[in-house]
């Protein structure tokens, strides 16, 4: 038994021969998309927040807690090792997931959230200070955001904010004005959870890289939508989180490349990220292990491997033209509902379609979609700068993942017109 | 199934769209703000307090129109009452919207078209969110209130 099972027997159903995926046949993989809520069947389009599970992630899960449990890197005895064996299974998995060079490049860290924090406390403790700037966007979430702040409060240094247009782009040329010799890092998102908007992040990484700038990219929005080659991007740090890629909550990876990840420091002292320790001197732990003390999520790490695994059968490919086909049916089926405007039209979108509707606020749109079984988020997406960009105090978001059909964007829309209804 | 239509009621709808007391008090002598950070919600309650008499009230900011309706019957409610008063009948709110019309819910008065909202547990927020500041105002707090 390995943690990623080779095949899914329905997934020849799933693939069909001209490349786009039996839908329906996914769904079946799907066990939560056959309940109800308030006595409607589920349409779930909250993906962006998190995403749900496929069966077999969650018999993983529970297939290790009740066959395989036992602390990892440590014991002789069996159980430990099939639990190494399955760890060190999924971080390979996800090394070749993201086309890392090396295993020891991918860090089992809780979210994208704690990769970043992880980067911002050891790479930017290192390297930022007084008078050195922080690059990001501002399309940023709040987890891109607040740990560069911390830092350069703590630093004397400034965090510096790409501008965006009215599409929700990035402005290149601020971006070009900005980089400058002060800059030590540029953090910037894949795709924009608030806008859906895809960022040119190869070409950031090689305008930044011109100037010796390192670059952090926040994967979790863009992992489950795109192929991503960490190589080919050349970016120096990338983050994502399992929960939004099918895979568990409380699992998540950094990757960050060999030579960057050794000369920084350790984030979190303890257990597992030493090779030995005195009372005068403790020596750390070669990579990846130097960055994961403690015990780990492990169930987490090889259900996100499992997550990974199930992704892969079913073929980024179709799950990209699946998804694009829907984001575009959903755009041009929502213009035609009066008074509702799209927040984010930027010319390269995945995922996300976040919208308002006049003189409606967006928690009343959620409320009334919510007792038609239909979940969307409302709000301001822990990204408030993109909020204030757009002089609007939240939105309403809908966001898409492998397994939504036209029926579930059909759903939304007599949704929406019953919205409009109970304000009529 | 919560019936929409117990949440959304005209009343409350047509408060949203033209809230009453939507201003702010020249003669002001209390203000606090109320914020709702989990979905941008923000509003101003303005009190003109004569001793233990509330001689004006009115408010200002944005949110859904659960919250506005709440604010703009709220203050029509508290006109011309006094502090303890007020706080009395945001007890009584309060417990109209947690947990439905009880014994006491007749004193609420048009207040009472609230009951809907204990049908819908994460809606509690919206509704309350003008009576905390209003509270915070009469203890004459000076942080903004926060529902979080």
């Amino acid at each position: 038994m390995t943690s990623v099972p080779k095949r899914w027997p329905r997934l020849q159903e799933v693939r069909r021969r001209d490349g786009i995926f039996n839908v329906e046949a996914l769904r079946a993989d799907f066990p939560i998309l056959r309940r109800q809520v308030h006595g409607k069947p589920l349409v779930y389009l909250d993906n962006a927040a998190t995403a749900q599970k496929p069966q077999t992630v969650i018999d993983t899960l529970s297939r290790y807690y009740e066959q395989e449990n036992a602390n990892i890197h440590r014991g002789v005895h069996y159980l430990s090792e099939r639990a190494t064996e399955e760890y060190e299974a999924a971080r390979k998995t996800i090394q070749h997931f993201l086309n890392a060079a090396d295993a020891s490049e991918i860090i089992f860290v809780r979210g994208a959230t704690e990769g970043i924090n992880l980067v911002a406390q050891t790479y930017g403790r290192a390297n930022v200070g007084r008078g050195d700037e922080v690059l990001i966007s501002a399309m940023e979430h709040h987890s891109n955001i607040v740990p560069w702040q911390i830092l350069c409060e703590e630093k004397g240094a400034k965090l510096r904010v790409i501008p965006i247009n009215d599409s929700g782009e990035l402005i290149w040329e601020e971006f070009e004005k900005l980089l400058g010799s002060r800059t030590k890092i540029v953090a910037v998102t894949h795709v924009s959870n608030a806008l859906g908007t895809i960022n040119p992040v190869r070409r950031i990484v090689q305008q930044a890289h011109r100037a010796n700038v390192p670059v952090l990219v926040d994967g979790a929005q863009s992992v489950p939508h795109l192929e991503v080659d960490v190589q080919a991007l050349d970016c120096d740090f990338f983050v994502f989180s399992g929960h939004k890629l099918y895979g568990p909550t409380g699992i998540g990876i950094l990757y960050g490349k060999s030579a960057l990840l050794d000369a920084m420091p350790p984030y979190q002292g303890g257990g597992d990220m030493i090779s030995s320790v005195t009372f005068e001197k403790t020596i750390y732990n070669k990579l990846p292990y130097k960055f994961e003390a403690g015990t780990p999520h492990i169930a987490g790490g090889i259900g996100l491997g499992c997550a990974i695994g199930y992704l892969n059968g079913v073929g980024f490919e179709s799950v990209e033209r699946h998804e694009h086909g829907l984001l575009e049916y959903a755009t041009q089926a929502v213009t035609e509902i009066p008074g509702l405007r799209v927040v984010g039209t930027a010319a390269e979108k995945a995922g996300v379609l976040s919208f308002v509707m006049e003189g409606i606020h967006p928690h009343d749109i959620g409320t009334i979609l919510d007792q038609q079984g239909i979940a969307i988020r409302t709000g301001h997406h822990c990204a408030q700068p993109v909020m204030q960009r757009f002089g609007i105090p939240a939105t309403a978001r809908a966001s898409f993942a492998l397994y939504n059909t036209r029926e579930e964007v059909d759903a939304l829309v007599s949704g929406l017109r019953k919205v409009r209804e109970v304000f009529a | 199934m919560a019936d929409l239509r117990d949440l959304y009621q005209e009343v409350i709808l047509e408060h949203s769209k033209a809230p009453r007391n939507y201003r702010e008090l020249p003669n002001a002598n209390q203000k606090a703000e109320g914020y709702n950070p989990l979905c941008g919600d923000h509003f101003t309650v303005y009190l003109e307090v004569e001793g233990e008499s509330i001689r004006d009230i009115s408010f200002q900011g944005s949110g859904c129109a659960i919250s506005k309706a709440s604010a703009s019957m709220m203050t029509q409610s508290l006109k011309g009452k006094t502090r303890a008063e007020a706080e009395k009948l945001f007890e009584q709110f309060h417990k109209l919207v947690t947990s439905g019309p009880n014994g006491n819910s007749g004193e609420l008065g048009k207040l009472a078209v609230f009951s809907g909202v204990s049908e819908f547990p994460v809606r509690v927020k919206c509704a309350t969110l003008a009576w905390h500041a209003l509270h915070a105002a009469l203890q004459g707090k000076q942080q903004p209130v926060s529902t979080e």
